[in-house]
């Protein structure tokens, strides 16, 4: 008796509809898991201060200088891409109207970049930066592939955030005899920081991940950069070449680690900025 | 400030603001002048068939068929949707549909993680992962086309999860409460009506996935063993058409160079393709 | 003759901290009209959601006190997706399901498990004569329902409704979206239902309560104010408050 109606409970109806939505969501959440444990488990027992050596040689694979260079290109590309991404999401919401054909081909353009894979970024950057600027296999080279790469996620992104800035604003800057431009730089974008910042810690994210578009713009010598010429690999690639040659099993790990710690860090900053910025908006309303 | 320099200050910030947004326009059309004036030129050189049909890739010999990497594309591609499309969706239900509030926060931060994990990360764990598993349970090398596709079947997931969820979230809720208020149960409900009203916006998600699983490069190189023939079973080593490009990238010359650039330029029509796709079915679920 | 078919004892509702419903008790008889008036917020659209059980999905919502469908607690032991199937409803915005005319209908018995083809055209047809709309809606039947106007969207989600033969019918303002041409159409049509169902109709309309319902009920801050034969209720109100209402002080 007690079995039927045990049968009955766990078959009833709408059961398995129940089952592949519970069991899609489990697979989903066990396959995050077990990678990021994996990495994690594996190779931070591998982490050592040699690791982080200045030098890097075929004894020590050291990951300093890709870090450093990994820096540096965050860095640079941030400081060549943001403002550009700013000014164009501002042109887009201020300056030009939404249906018009100029913000329709723009927007078409924005949305190509943001589908174009990472070596097809690669293959331009050698042939464009790389050959017809005949900037070399460089980390200027490779900054300029990537501050491509990353314009159409700081554009939409702030083009979001500056359309959710209360018209109030504008129109109260603008009675109080403050110009257009005034208007944007007082008024405008600082509501907008929370959200232009999230999109530039998805940039990082995206810059610090990337390799594809990195091996033929900013090329692989193991080196901390002297200079912006200079060729030099980022973390990603170091850990592409260091799991290609399959030599030093352990210090990838260690290297995995590092990379996915990184993610990790940035993944917690944009979600506290995410945090701040849904308080704000259920503040305002 | 003089009247008069603060107009000028106000032209010159515009333009620049102008300039900017120009950007984009002028990279995208950068792009495919490079990418196509090389890749059709070589194509010329090769011949439209023998390159897009030949079945032998020998740059030694100076044969260029990259019809096995088109192939090994598409197979890729359509193994890591089969694998990620029926999972993706079913997370975004859960999550849309199912999840305790308290766990959402904690699921949906995890999935915003698995978005960015970058390529080489995957790659790395499918080497040392996935591939021993397959080397050692089936009879196989390991690094195949299935490694490959459940590789991409898993990077392609945070990208259909997060559509498919936000297009459940929009479907109005008038839908789901005339259902039940007809006797009809949660999950009937949920698939009858509401995954119904949401179709386009799950079908546009999938073709994202797509996108993202025909461009991915350095993941699938890890695993996918990369011999340039046709792969007769999921078991067998593939190369797609990014693989081919990365691998000889580095030293190829000449004709050779060229034809890995007509590579990139087939990549970016099947790319183009999928994209204007997105855009279509989108517009259309919005409507 | 006059057979109650919901008895409402003592019931209290709450959202979270708001209290919606104060110690509701009253009756509702079978084969009559209903109406529930009363200004926004008052409880009425509550209550009618209280009937079907729909309140269950509002998060902190708590209910106390006994409903009972034919006797039967609908708190109690009675299965939801039964109560919903006896107790249908209309809502205020006509929200019919984004396929065809004949799905929309088909929806429902499908649901409770009807497949055969025959059985479905016929309770198709049925549904749309008895909502007073097949002759609009026979030859459009494979069309999608989302391009229809809104009165036909409503008469549509009435079809819907009584596609799976239930004994009540609930409408929340199932006119406050339409025009005027829409409105009456759906007015008759309830008057008509009442020979089938028992029906109980909220509505802002202080006329449309008094043109087509038998009983009258006014709630006023989550209470039941008073209750009775609608001509009475709007000829001779018992209440002060009624009184108010009815005559435009306050609403």
């Amino acid at each position: 008796m007690k079995k039927t109606s045990v049968v009955r409970k766990i078959f009833k109806p709408g059961f398995l509809p129940r089952f592949f939505v519970k069991g899609g969501a489990l697979i989903t959440l066990a396959v995050i898991l077990t990678i990021v444990i994996y990495i994690l488990v594996n190779g931070i027992p591998n982490l050592n201060s040699k690791l982080f050596a200045w030098e890097y040689n075929s004894e020590n694979v050291s990951m300093m200088p890709a870090i450093v260079n990994t820096v540096a290109m965050v860095v640079v590309t941030l400081l060549m891409s943001v403002p550009i991404g700013i000014g164009a999401a501002v042109y887009m919401v201020e300056y030009v109207k939404k249906g018009s054909k100029l913000a329709k081909i723009i927007k078409l353009a924005t949305q190509t970049l943001a589908g174009v894979p990472s070596i097809v970024y690669g293959l331009f950057g050698a042939l464009f930066f790389v050959k017809y600027l005949s900037l070399q296999l460089s980390i200027l080279s490779g900054c300029l592939t990537l501050g491509i790469m990353i314009l159409p996620i700081v554009m939409e992104t702030t083009e979001e955030a500056l359309r959710m800035v209360p018209v109030s604003y504008k129109e109260g800057s603008l009675a109080l005899g403050a110009t257009r431009v005034q208007t944007i730089f007082k008024v405008m974008l600082r509501p907008a920081t929370p959200g232009i910042l999230s999109a530039v810690i998805i940039a990082v994210g995206r810059i610090v991940g990337e390799s594809a578009a990195l091996v033929f713009t900013a090329g692989t010598i193991a080196k901390p950069m002297a200079s912006m010429l200079n060729s030099g690999r980022s973390l990603s690639v170091h850990m592409y070449v260091l799991s290609g040659e399959g030599l030093y099993i352990k210090q990838t790990y260690a290297t995995a680690t590092v990379l996915m710690l990184l993610v990790l860090i940035l993944n917690g900053i944009s979600s506290l900025i995410a945090r701040k910025l849904e308080k704000n908006t259920t503040t305002e309303e | 400030m003089s009247k008069y320099n603060k107009k000028i200050r106000e032209g010159i910030v515009s333009v620049a603001f102008l300039i900017s947004a120009l950007v984009s326009v002028a990279a995208v059309i950068l792009i495919s002048i490079f990418i196509f004036a090389n890749g059709f030129s070589a194509i010329g050189k090769i011949g439209f068939v023998d390159f897009i049909f030949g079945q032998t890739w020998k740059p030694a010999n100076n044969q260029f068929g990259i019809f096995p990497m088109i192939i090994g594309s598409i197979y890729v591609t359509l193994g890591a949707v089969l694998i990620g499309a029926p999972i993706g969706v079913m997370t975004a239900i859960y999550l849309a549909e199912y999840c305790p509030k308290k766990f959402y926060s904690v699921f949906s931060g995890l999935v915003n993680l698995m978005a960015g994990i970058p390529s080489v990360l995957y790659g790395f764990f499918g080497l040392v992962v996935l591939v021993p598993l397959i080397r050692n349970n089936l009879d196989s090398q390991g690094m195949s086309l299935l490694a490959a596709s459940v590789l991409l079947g898993i990077m392609i997931l945070p990208t259909i999860v997060a559509i498919s969820q936000a297009s459940l979230k929009a479907v109005d809720p008038g839908y789901y409460e005339g259902s039940l208020a007809l006797g009809a149960t949660h999950e009937r409900s949920i698939f009858a009506v509401k995954l119904r009203a949401a179709r386009s916006g799950i079908f546009s998600a999938v073709i994202l996935g797509v996108g993202r699983a025909i461009g991915e490069t350095m993941a699938v190189i890890m695993v996918a063993g990369n011999q340039a023939i046709i792969p007769k079973s999921v078991l067998d080593g593939v190369r797609t058409m990014t693989g081919n490009i990365v691998i000889e990238m580095g030293y190829a010359t000449d004709l050779h160079r060229q034809a890995l650039l007509a590579t990139a330029a087939v990549l970016f029509v099947f790319i183009l393709i999928v994209n204007l796709t997105f855009s279509l079915v989108l517009r259309r679920s919005l409507n | 003759m006059a057979n109650n078919k919901i008895t409402i004892k003592d019931t209290e509702l709450y959202y979270s901290d708001f209290h919606a419903l104060k110690n509701i008790n009253m009756d509702i008889v079978e084969n009559e009209i209903t109406a529930f008036i009363g200004p926004s917020g008052c409880g009425k659209s509550t209550l009618l959601k209280s009937l079907n059980r729909m309140n269950d999905l509002v998060e902190g919502c708590k209910i106390t006190g006994d409903i009972r469908l034919d006797g039967e607690d609908i708190y109690g032991d009675m299965d939801i997706n039964m109560l919903r199937k006896r107790v249908g409803m209309v809502f205020q915005r006509p929200n019919p399901f984004p396929m065809s005319v004949y799905d929309n209908i088909a929806y429902g018995p499908r649901t409770h498990g009807i497949k055969s083809r025959i059985a479905l055209d016929e309770i198709v047809e049925n549904s749309l004569r008895g909502a007073a709309a097949w002759d609009d809606f026979k030859d459009r039947l494979k069309q999608s329902a989302l391009g229809l106007s809104g009165g036909q969207q409503q008469r549509l989600c009435i079809a819907r409704a009584i596609a799976v033969e239930p004994e009540v019918l609930l409408m929340d303002e199932p006119t406050s979206a339409l025009d005027p041409i829409s409105t009456g159409k759906i007015e008759e049509l309830v008057q008509e239902l009442k020979d089938k169902y028992t029906v109980v109709i909220v509505t802002h309309n202080m006329q449309q309560a008094a043109r087509i319902s038998d009983v009258t009920a006014f709630f006023l801050l989550g209470e039941l104010i008073e209750k009775g034969k609608t001509d009475q209720i709007f000829s001779v109100p018992q209440d002060k408050r009624t009184e108010d209402y009815i005559t435009g002080r306050f609403g």
